[in-house]
């Protein structure tokens, strides 16, 4: 070899040193890591709005639930002797948007327990990242609200003040139904300028519309959620709540002080959305965020629960095998005269 | 005043950076002549060739040394003029030995085909210039290596009315057959003229993605004269695949398990179009071909003229050998070309390009559970579910996977170049259709 080289200087590749492997060769830089760490860039503005408006209270809140679901899953890898994932960020992800469902009163055991049932309970013992059937952080929630139903409804009033009667917008819905008035003065533009912006008392990330509507904007930007399920989430909320409205305006407010406030926005933007519990074709998007709009409504109107939109999610999320199942796309150059007896197998042609 | 025509925007793919630049602006050079040549018994889809020719012949350049082993099989010819020694064993491009002729060069490079010029091609029988493809050994160029006398002779009842050239050239890196365009703009014309008449249709459309300006340019203004329309389309991986190409340009879709010729339409490459005209023109059968040698790490990286037979560490001297250390070289592109581990592997008649590629532009496979995201489920242009059917592949579900159209993937790479959990997509679907195609094969010898 060295001869050859002092020969005529052409170097050429050692054929021992090859790699050999099968197309296609290259691949674009996205990681899951990166996938996470792009979440948690939209989930900034949440954050801070929910640092705004409860102070000290959501930076303890947020660093604890972080923080107990990276030790949560680094303690589960290390006991079940798996190879660790924390480096993959989801449990970050995770705690960031189960402290955001927490009201800002949450005790520290509160967060604890949260974090490790949304991580062991909920993600772990299914399978870790990528087979849990339910969204961590919406399960986790629903979880609290049922087991520690006490500290889960102690809210604060925003440092900023509020100027919506009762403890949340949504605890002024139950307050004021049979009342035609309470009802039409809660849907004020005052109000909803109050919703949209974040000074309403609720969970750390129930707050502010505005923030979770600029961190939802990087999402789709980053091409990290399928825009059908939003769009279809808030749009059926939107029409189911204006049709109630329209009918029966003592029952509840109008419908932008439904997707205004509550969970609608995060739950629509950054729960729904999981890719993991969420269907994967656009057309299971679309059936899936209508379907979690439907649930809500008819939780937050008729159900004892002033908010329903974790409960929705979390429904939802198990029937996704079923969307699935019937929302899927035909390959390129499907025709139905061109059906094979596989096709008649899989019950798509009758 | 030209009417813009009418283009179709297939479902999914990829734009990868294409690294076309390194060598698309290089005129494509002739390579010298070597001492030696290795010409691969299996140049093609279908029969091998066999040889006609025993160790110490003499023979004259592109004269025929191995005869078609059946219709679907295309024969070899000399790629110079001298002495034919051993069968010998090199490597194959997609693993494993394979047998291949050697011819030790004269120098005097005389030619002596047997192949009378047809310059009057326009009236001549029909069957007549199909035989002539036949014996120049044409086949698809542009990967696949499918027998082109076999794709011009459609049975009458498919209705046959538009000839395709596929002049994309999705592949990253690649650009032999933009050179060829450039370059031989008339010769791919006629070559598709003469493939029209065989055909008998006045429809020819020559697809060509938009990054090839100056090659669009040469083409239309000679086009005309050949009765070709040449269509711009989006750059887009895998434009040139050939159920996409066909979409794009006629908004027809082939049938799952379908072929071309069921929508009324033949596929060709624009440098099996070029090697046409010189085997009907000239006279001269399919000895050579343009490559790209190609890859950050290759010092003079450019289109190569380079005959059948030579090795790829031949034809990395010509490109003046590598500057950096490279961790793959790869028959074809980055997308769907077969990474080698020896420099003995011999140019074939698909031999598109000669890539390397460093250390860190290749991908390596960590293979995380599937998170779902459904990046794969838009990017597939096939319109597959890759990321679910992977799964099922794993568990060695192969029914499912069936049922799931996994026969339908084409092998492009698009899942597995965008999926962020760095699965091997595309390979599980290769494990899976060998399987598939197995049991097919078993079901069907039981029947016999």
């Amino acid at each position: 070899m060295s001869e050859e080289i002092e020969k005529n200087t052409v170097v050429l590749p050692e054929p021992g040193s090859l790699v050999l492997s099968t197309s296609p060769h290259v691949q674009d830089g996205d990681s899951i890591s990166r996938i996470m760490l792009k979440v948690l860039l939209c989930l900034v503005p949440a954050m801070a709005a929910s640092i705004w408006f409860f102070r000290f209270d959501a930076v303890r809140i947020l660093v604890y639930c972080a923080a107990f679901c990276i030790f949560a899953e680094q303690g589960w890898t290390m006991a079940t002797r798996q190879k660790p994932t924390v480096g993959d960020f989801s449990a970050a992800v995770t705690g960031v948007i189960l402290a955001l469902n927490l009201p800002p009163g949450a005790p520290w055991w509160l967060c604890a327990v949260g974090s490790v049932f949304a991580i062991v309970i909920v993600k772990e013992l299914f399978g870790g990242l990528g087979q849990n059937p339910f969204n961590p952080a919406a399960a986790a929630r629903v979880a609290l609200l049922v087991g520690f139903a006490g500290p889960m409804t102690q809210w604060a009033a925003p440092a900023t003040g509020s100027i919506i009667s009762g403890a949340t917008p949504l605890g002024a819905v139950q307050l004021a139904k049979g009342s035609k008035e309470a009802m039409a003065a809660l849907g004020g533009p005052e109000q909803l300028k109050a919703l949209f912006f974040g000074s309403v008392g609720g969970s750390l990330g129930e707050t502010s519309a505005l923030a979770i509507l600029i961190g939802g904007f990087g999402l789709l930007c980053f091409r990290l959620i399928k825009w059908q399920i939003p769009l279809a989430m808030i749009s059926t909320i939107f029409v189911f709540t204006g049709i109630v409205h329209l009918a029966a305006p003592e029952l509840t407010p109008g419908p932008v002080y439904h997707i205004l406030s509550g969970g609608v926005m995060i739950g629509a933007f950054f729960m729904a959305t999981d890719m993991v519990t969420s269907p994967m074709t656009a057309l299971g998007g679309l059936v899936f965020g209508a379907l979690i709009g439907v649930l809500t409504c008819v939780i937050r109107i008729w159900g004892a629960y002033p908010e329903g939109v974790s409960f929705s999610i979390v429904i939802a999320n198990a029937l996704v095998p079923l969307i699935d199942r019937f929302c899927y796309i035909r390959p390129f150059g499907w025709h139905s005269h061109s059906a094979s007896a596989l096709q008649i197998r899989r019950g798509e042609i009758k | 005043m030209i009417t813009p025509i009418k283009t179709w925007r297939f479902h999914g793919g990829v734009h990868p950076a294409d690294g076309k630049a390194l060598s698309n602006s290089v005129p494509a050079r002739r390579a010298p002549l070597l001492e030696r040549y290795t010409v691969a018994l299996q140049q093609n889809i279908g029969a091998p060739p066999k040889p006609v020719v025993a160790k110490g012949d003499v023979v004259k350049k592109g004269q025929l040394i191995a005869e078609a082993g059946g219709f679907v099989s295309a024969p070899l010819h000399a790629p110079t003029s001298g002495t034919v020694g051993d069968v010998v064993e090199v490597p194959g491009a997609n693993g494993g030995a394979i047998p291949a002729i050697e011819i030790i060069a004269d120098g005097k490079d005389e030619w002596g085909s047997g192949l009378e010029p047809i310059p009057n091609w326009k009236n001549t029988d029909r069957e007549i210039l199909k035989k002539r493809i036949a014996d120049a050994g044409i086949v698809g160029m542009g990967g696949a290596a499918f027998p082109t006398h076999v794709k011009l002779s459609p049975p009458p009842e498919k209705g046959i009315d538009t000839l395709i050239l596929n002049g994309a050239e999705c592949e990253p890196y690649l650009t032999a057959d933009h050179r060829l365009m450039l370059e031989r703009t008339e010769a791919v014309l006629e070559g598709a003229a003469i493939a029209a008449k065989i055909l008998r249709v006045d429809r020819v459309l020559l697809g060509i993605e938009e990054n090839k300006p100056d090659a669009i340019a040469a083409l239309k203004e000679k086009a005309g004269q050949y009765g070709v329309t040449v269509v711009p389309l989006h750059v887009r991986y895998p434009q040139g695949g050939e159920k996409q190409l066909i979409y794009a340009l006629t908004g027809r879709s082939v049938a799952t398990g379908g072929l071309p010729m069921d929508v009324g339409c033949v596929v060709q490459n624009v440098g099996s179009c070029a090697a046409i005209r010189d085997a009907v023109v000239e006279g001269h059968p399919l000895i050579e071909r343009y490559t790209t040698v190609t890859g950050t790490p290759v010092v003079d990286p450019g289109t190569w003229i380079l005959r059948l037979g030579t090795t790829v560490e031949q034809a990395l001297t010509f490109a003046g050998g590598v500057k950096e250390r490279a961790a793959k070289v790869i028959m074809g592109g980055p997308m769907m070309g077969f990474a080698q581990t020896s420099l003995g592997v011999t140019v074939t008649k698909n031999s598109s390009g000669i890539l390397l590629l460093q250390w860190k532009e290749t991908s390596g496979y960590t293979s995380n559970p599937c998170i779902r995201c459904g990046r794969c489920v838009r990017a597939c242009p096939m319109k597959l579910l890759p990321g679910p059917v992977s799964v099922m592949v794993e568990s060695e579900n192969y029914d499912e996977a069936e049922r799931n159209y996994v026969m339908d993937c084409m092998e492009c790479g698009v899942c597995t170049y965008v999926c962020p959990a760095k699965r091997p997509l595309v390979q599980h679907f290769r494990r899976a259709k060998a399987e598939i195609n197995a049991k097919r094969r078993a079901a069907k010898a039981k029947q016999a």
